[in-house]
């Protein structure tokens, strides 16, 4: 092969490469000034899960504001690098979008150095509560989810649904969301039924599916036979708890996981972030750039439980569902450990 | 659930039950990486092709729900991948690390553009390779339920370890892909075609990958997610190393990574009062002990990561 065609090979690899790394994006158009909104997410917008979550609410904001003549989003996902992230959110905000949207905690301190060189975009993170207003950065929006409080609900129901009087866990790593979704679980399966055995495990990883499963398993052969668990990766478990052929039930939170396993799964804690996003768009129409932290909560309804309505064991758990709802609302239950 | 019930026959059993299912994919993976070393060729693309032998096998047992298509179609593209690979390595002599990477990029980027586009969403299926029960040896206590009632790949990989060591100490071929490995110079002297072994071996390696990949996403999972390889196919590339370049060594490395991930999350399971970050770092601990305990007992494929040149 002469040098000329190994060049033109090598470069249609480099090409290929390229393609398959670049970041899925919608192209805006310029003509009548639509609300542009770029987001850069940790994981895949099809991952069930937290990055679904945004993606899912931004597709619902787009079509409440009227379609994407009113409101463009852009998208950057499976950055799970944080300096690619990085290298993202300064392209984006350099592009000029009215807010960019740095979907995980983690590039916290990328937005920090970033956000003060563009002084006229919102920029937003989460899940936080961190807006650096007291390092005197003021265009910077923080949300996060309290998660606890589907988690103490999912709790309720557990307690409710096990025989064995044994629960398991299955989290990526305990801190931040996860450890605030699991306090909540534990906190709500003791104060339903104090005698059941909670079991945790933690793979260290949002990625290792196969990992996850094997903690399912492990669960499972210590006798739980209702499971929960958070990060991208509990499709692993989901999968274990699916094998068991019902004798094992799954309580999902983020997105709705119900599809991939109907049988088992009774319910979902779903994340809405179209309530935080309503009140940071609203804000930043009024000329606010940042320098609040939001929360989605069930009272607000940026949190809310989604059932399995063909889950034959459903009737039996909806009712002391609903009425924990109602409690953590109304303040006489305190879903926090 | 407490620490005395981590000596328990549910933990016992669940331990080596979870470390043997766990080390399929990796067996398949570091010997097909194995034995592309041992011609001189490192490749770090394992994790792509990894990826891409998951994907196309899950896909494909999902629309005719047939595992065994999917397998092949697995081993399809992993050979192309592998020969892609060693056109590369060995026609274009480029380097091999950096290669190796590109086609790891390569093959995350299509599994997730072929997951985009085919599927969207991750789905579960029940077609995939479910658990066999070996007739009578499934049934013996204790041993029937570690050994015998795993799924059909898992028989697979270990069958593959002896199967490897034969093809490598017992046929000319193997001994064509060590001289190729340690002196490619001399091998070709004497005739052997140092490319044609070098293409053979790495293209073999696709095939392997490919299948390590299926072995996940339709014997152990069920289950298809973008990048759910984790790092595993590095730890394939180390585990040759692990294993000293013997079919063996890397079995047992293997089995070791993968019993101790099984046992530490037992440990968790059963609360044993060391956190879960210490717990999870220890599989990874463990393997670099035994690294840096086995340097200087094994030697590399002189060879290795060295183009060949006719002089």
């Amino acid at each position: 092969m002469s040098k000329f065609m190994k060049l033109i090979a090598l470069l249609a690899l480099f090409a290929l490469v390229l393609g398959a790394c670049a970041p899925a994006q919608q192209q805006p158009t310029e003509s009548d000034k639509p609300f542009r909104v770029a987001v850069i997410m940790p994981s895949s917008i099809s991952d069930l899960a937290f990055s679904q979550s945004m993606y899912d609410a931004l597709v619902g904001i787009q079509a409440e504001m009227g379609g994407p003549e009113k409101f463009e989003f852009v998208y950057s996902e499976n950055m799970f690098q944080v300096d690619n992230a990085a290298a993202a959110i300064r392209d984006y905000a350099a592009q000029g979008f009215d807010l960019v949207i740095a979907h995980g905690s983690q590039y916290g301190t990328s937005l920090q150095e970033i956000a003060p060189d563009f002084p006229n975009t919102a920029f937003a993170h989460g899940t936080t509560n961190r807006t650096f207003v007291d390092e005197g950065i003021k265009n910077v929006y923080a949300y996060e989810a309290a998660s606890n409080e589907g988690g103490y609900v999912n709790g309720v129901m557990a307690a409710k649904l096990t025989k064995s009087k044994i629960v398991g866990i299955v989290g990526p790593i305990d801190v931040g969301d996860a450890k605030l979704y699991i306090d909540g679980f534990e906190k709500g399966v003791r104060e339903t039924d104090p005698s059941i055995t909670i079991l945790k495990v933690f793979t260290g990883s949002f990625g290792d599916v196969a990992l996850a499963r094997e903690a399912a398993d492990a669960h499972i052969a210590a006798g739980a036979d209702v499971l929960i668990g958070t990060g991208q990766m509990v499709v692993g478990a989901i999968a274990a708890v699916d094998e068991q052929g019902g004798k094992v039930l799954w309580l999902g939170t983020q997105s709705s996981q119900t599809k991939l396993a109907p049988n088992v799964i009774v319910a979902n804690q779903i994340y809405d972030w179209k309530v935080v996003l309503r009140e940071i768009l609203g804000k930043i129409k009024k000329g606010q750039l940042g320098g609040e932290s939001l929360i989605v909560t069930l009272k607000n309804k940026g949190l809310y439980i989604e059932y399995n309505e063909g889950f034959s064991g459903l009737g039996a758990v909806k009712a002391d569902a609903e009425a924990a709802i109602q409690g953590i609302i109304d303040g006489s239950i305190n879903p926090l450990p | 659930m407490d620490v005395s019930q981590i000596f328990s026959a549910t933990v016992i059993i669940g331990v080596l039950t979870a470390g043997i299912r766990l080390a399929s994919p990796y067996i398949f993976a570091a010997i097909g990486e194995m034995f592309g070393q041992r011609s001189g060729v490192l490749n770090l693309g394992v994790e792509g092709q990894m990826l891409m032998g998951a994907f196309t096998a899950f896909y494909v047992t999902l629309q005719t729900g047939n595992p065994w298509l999917g397998l092949l179609v697995a081993i399809l593209i992993g050979a192309i991948m592998g020969f892609a690979m060693a056109i590369v390595s060995v026609k274009w002599r480029a380097v091999q690390g950096i290669s190796g990477i590109g086609f790891y990029i390569i093959g995350m980027g299509l599994s997730e553009l072929l997951f985009k586009t085919l599927l969207g969403e991750v789905k579960v299926i029940n077609t995939g390779f479910n658990p066999v029960n070996i007739p009578f040896l499934s049934d013996i206590p204790v041993i029937g339920e570690i050994f015998f009632r795993q799924n059909i790949m898992t028989y697979m990989a270990f069958l593959l370890v002896p199967i490897a060591w034969f093809i490598l100490y017992k046929t000319t071929l193997g001994l064509k892909i060590r001289a190729v490995g340690e002196n490619p110079h001399a091998a070709d002297t004497l005739g052997v075609s140092v490319a044609k072994i070098r293409f053979l071996t790495v293209t073999m390696g696709g095939v392997m990958s490919g299948i390590a990949g299926a072995a996940l996403s339709i014997a152990n999972l069920n289950v298809f997610q973008e990048n759910m390889t984790a790092g595993m196919g590095f730890i394939a590339v180390a585990l040759v190393y692990f294993g000293g370049w013997k079919p063996f060594g890397v079995m047992f490395g293997a089995l070791l990574f993968s019993m101790v991930m099984g046992l530490q999350i037992f440990m968790q399971v059963y609360k044993f009062p060391i956190p879960s970050e210490f717990l999870i770092m220890m599989p990874y601990i463990l393997t670099i002990i035994v690294l840096v305990l086995t340097v200087g007992r094994v030697r590399s494929p002189s060879a290795l990561t060295k183009p060949f040149v006719r002089e």
